[in-house]
């Protein structure tokens, strides 16, 4: 075998083998409904019609991907500058807490400028609660897993506390805010359809889909094309090389981790200004850590993760709907494959490298010959 | 005298809680040591309370539930191992790989099996480890300051707590005192020299996960057979992340890295004395704060305003032979 033969060209390698290392995560999903007796073809025949199988469920599926595809972005920026941000959770709670705040503070004056400000006040407090572990990291070399580990903890306490205390809604008994005034939020899917005149059926799904994106193309753009974004992908290659040429480690890792804070934060948009209109403990569910799943699936590129976010909504909606229809298989299953797709795509990225090489050097040598 | 009965009572429970705290750090140190970084501590811990509880349910046996525990425990250990050695791949993204799996996994199968919501069966006394009277200890009792110390403070344990520490003096006279000790902390230091001295580093390393499978095994079934009664989903609750942050303020060594696990059970047990009482001058804490404190903590000790922490040289770094 030549030494030429032995490099496989971009798109093997940046497509064929992270889809591969996704495929076995989820035959071994597969595998594991088998184990517990239940059909794991009738389970994804239930998967597609549940997440797609009407216009509701539809909008489901892209609901849930707007949060993926903020935690996942989240997720990336960091990993991007070299570090494992593991607080969107504790960050998307202070985002949510962010925008809660200014929707309580603005939204019966002025409806249209609090959600803008509650849009800056997300970002704003989801960076803000990755500041102090971002800091720590750049300044004490502290362990950024465990410390943002630690502050989900505390932002899940802090959560709590506000909910049965000064932001219950009065008279309330369960851990949630007031309702948010009237006009303060974002605008539906199906609104902005029949706005269009097209008719969409009611679904959670909401204009925050479109800010992900958005947020999506400035991440590639961030990544990409300025000045700052090199240093951050230098930083995270070769902190050594990076500070040898000039960089500041320190700064571009606090602002790296903040920017992720920042989206992780802005997952609430789509939850509370978007569905819920009102503050609710742990809302975040475990997303966060979703996009985890997301951002290795993706490979780190906007584009991946957004098409990663789509499938993981695929799974959560249509895991719903097995859920619902298999009793023995419970949404837990959902964890279960986020944590296969991770240790596959994301921790053994080279696993198939070997029958890939072979595979290919075999066609190669065909069409030669 | 109230305030005595409150510190014994404190002690009583520092211990405690400490147990499996302290065999889950030892469990990371002994592979940070041979040269693996162990995020999935807290996945380990999940899955054996898991295991256990499962198992002593089914067959009424606390003994079969440890089994069980440590097997499922050292299973995951060598999945992180395979990951590590073997394919070379990142040792945090597997950490919490195996976190995330284990926190499905674990409620997922505990749904189909028992059908209690993602909890296992309550045990009852004879399926679980029980407290233990030391000897002598009734007689003790009366013994002024040592006696009560004998029989209210070290007598009156489950035996998983003696094992925990027990395990300190076993594991450092390991590092320490024997050959294969330390061939594994140069293995964490210097893989090159021990590969050069003809040593397999891959044999080292693989070693050291089952160790640190079968201390995270016994950890997380005490969670679940010993302080508990079965299984909760999340009941680990940040222990393993926990138990991480003791070994690094331990500074990878197993007497000081004891101590650390004790301060974090002793913010533990104080916080759970703290709930709803009223403190002089401050007033009664609300309970989401003192819930706080074992993870304000946490970061305040790894911001390392106590001193410089230094990880073994090859920590976390794959070891290849031809680089």
């Amino acid at each position: 075998m030549s030494a030429s033969a032995k490099k496989l060209p971009g798109a093997v390698e940046a497509i064929a083998m992270p889809f591969l290392n996704t495929l076995i995560a989820f035959l071994l999903s597969g595998l594991l409904i088998w184990a517990l007796g239940e059909d794991p073809f009738y389970a994804l025949s239930l998967l597609f019609d549940g997440a797609f199988g009407y216009q509701e469920g539809i909008g489901y599926t892209f609901y849930y991907a707007t949060n993926f595809i903020f935690t996942g972005l989240a997720v990336s920026v960091a990993y991007h500058a070299g570090h494992f941000n593991i607080g969107g959770e504790g960050q998307a709670m202070l985002g949510g807490l962010g925008l809660t705040l200014a929707v309580f503070w603005l939204g019966d004056t002025a409806p249209v400028l609090s959600v803008i400000i509650a849009i800056l006040g997300a970002a704003l407090f989801g960076g803000a609660w990755a500041f102090i572990p971002a800091w720590l990291q750049a300044t004490r070399g502290s362990h950024i897993v465990i410390t943002t580990i630690m502050f989900n903890f505390i932002a899940s306490a802090l959560l709590a506390y506000l909910l049965v205390g000064p932001l219950q809604r009065p008279g309330g008994q369960m851990p949630e805010s007031s309702d948010f005034p009237e006009g303060a939020g974002l605008m539906k899917f199906d609104e902005l359809m029949s706005v269009l005149g097209f008719s969409f059926e009611q679904s959670p799904l909401n204009v925050s889909f479109l800010i992900a994106l958005l947020m999506a193309l400035a991440v590639w753009f961030l990544l990409t094309r300025t000045r700052f974004g090199y240093e951050m992908r230098v930083a995270g290659k070769n902190q050594n090389a990076a500070a040898f040429a000039g960089v500041s480690v320190p700064r571009v890792t606090i602002i790296a981790l903040m920017m992720s804070g920042a989206l992780a934060g802005m997952m609430g948009l789509n939850e509370l200004l978007g569905e819920q209109l009102r503050l609710i403990g742990n809302f975040t569910l475990g997303y966060g850590f979703v996009g985890i799943a997301v951002a290795f699936m993706g490979r780190n590129h906007p584009l991946g993760i957004v098409l990663a976010a789509i499938l993981f909504g695929v799974l959560y909606q249509g895991g719903a709907e097995i859920a619902f229809e298999i009793t023995t298989i419970s949404s837990d299953m959902i964890v279960v494959v986020q944590g296969l797709v991770i240790i596959f795509a994301g921790a053994m990225p080279h696993l198939m490298r070997k029958p890939v090489t072979a595979a290919y050097a075999r066609l190669i040598g065909k069409g030669a010959a | 005298m109230e305030f005595l009965t409150d510190i014994v009572l404190l002690t009583d429970s520092t211990l405690r809680i400490a147990a499996p705290l302290i065999l889950a750090a030892l469990a990371g140190l002994c592979a940070e040591r041979a040269g693996i970084v162990d995020i999935g501590l807290e996945g380990k811990m999940l899955g054996a309370a898991f295991a256990a509880a499962s198992a002593a349910a089914i067959t009424a046996s606390a003994w079969a539930g440890l089994a069980a525990g440590i097997l499922f425990s050292v299973a995951l250990a060598l999945l992180h191992g395979y990951v590590s050695i073997n394919q070379r791949g990142n040792q945090i993204v597997s950490g919490m790989a195996i976190n995330i799996m284990v926190a499905g996994l674990a409620p997922l199968l505990a749904i189909a099996w028992f059908s209690r919501g993602g909890q296992t069966p309550f045990l009852d006394s004879s399926m679980r480890f029980t407290e233990i009277t030391l000897p002598f200890a009734d007689v003790l009792q009366d013994v002024p300051f040592l006696g009560a110390i004998y029989s209210d403070l070290i007598s009156g344990h489950n035996l998983l707590t003696y094992v925990a520490f027990a395990a300190v003096p076993v594991v450092a006279w390991v590092l320490y005192k024997t050959r294969f000790g330390l061939r594994l902390r140069a293995v964490g230091e210097n893989p090159e020299a021990v590969d050069t001295a003809g040593i397999s580093v891959t044999l080292l390393r693989y070693q050291a996960m089952i160790i640190a499978g079968i201390l995270c095994g016994i950890s997380g079934s005490a969670l679940s057979t010993a302080l508990g009664a079965g299984f909760i989903r999340d009941m680990s609750a940040g222990k393993g992340f926990l138990a991480l942050a003791a070994m690094i303020f331990g500074k990878w060594k197993p007497v000081p890295t004891l101590l650390a696990c004790l301060l974090f059970a002793f913010v533990d047990a104080l916080q759970g004395r703290l709930q709803g009482v009223s403190l002089p001058l401050i007033g009664e804490i609300p309970v989401q704060f003192t819930i706080m404190l074992p993870y304000v903590l946490t970061v305040i000790i790894l911001a390392g305003f106590v001193g410089k922490m230094e990880a073994p040289k090859a920590s976390g770094i794959p070891y290849e032979k031809d680089r």
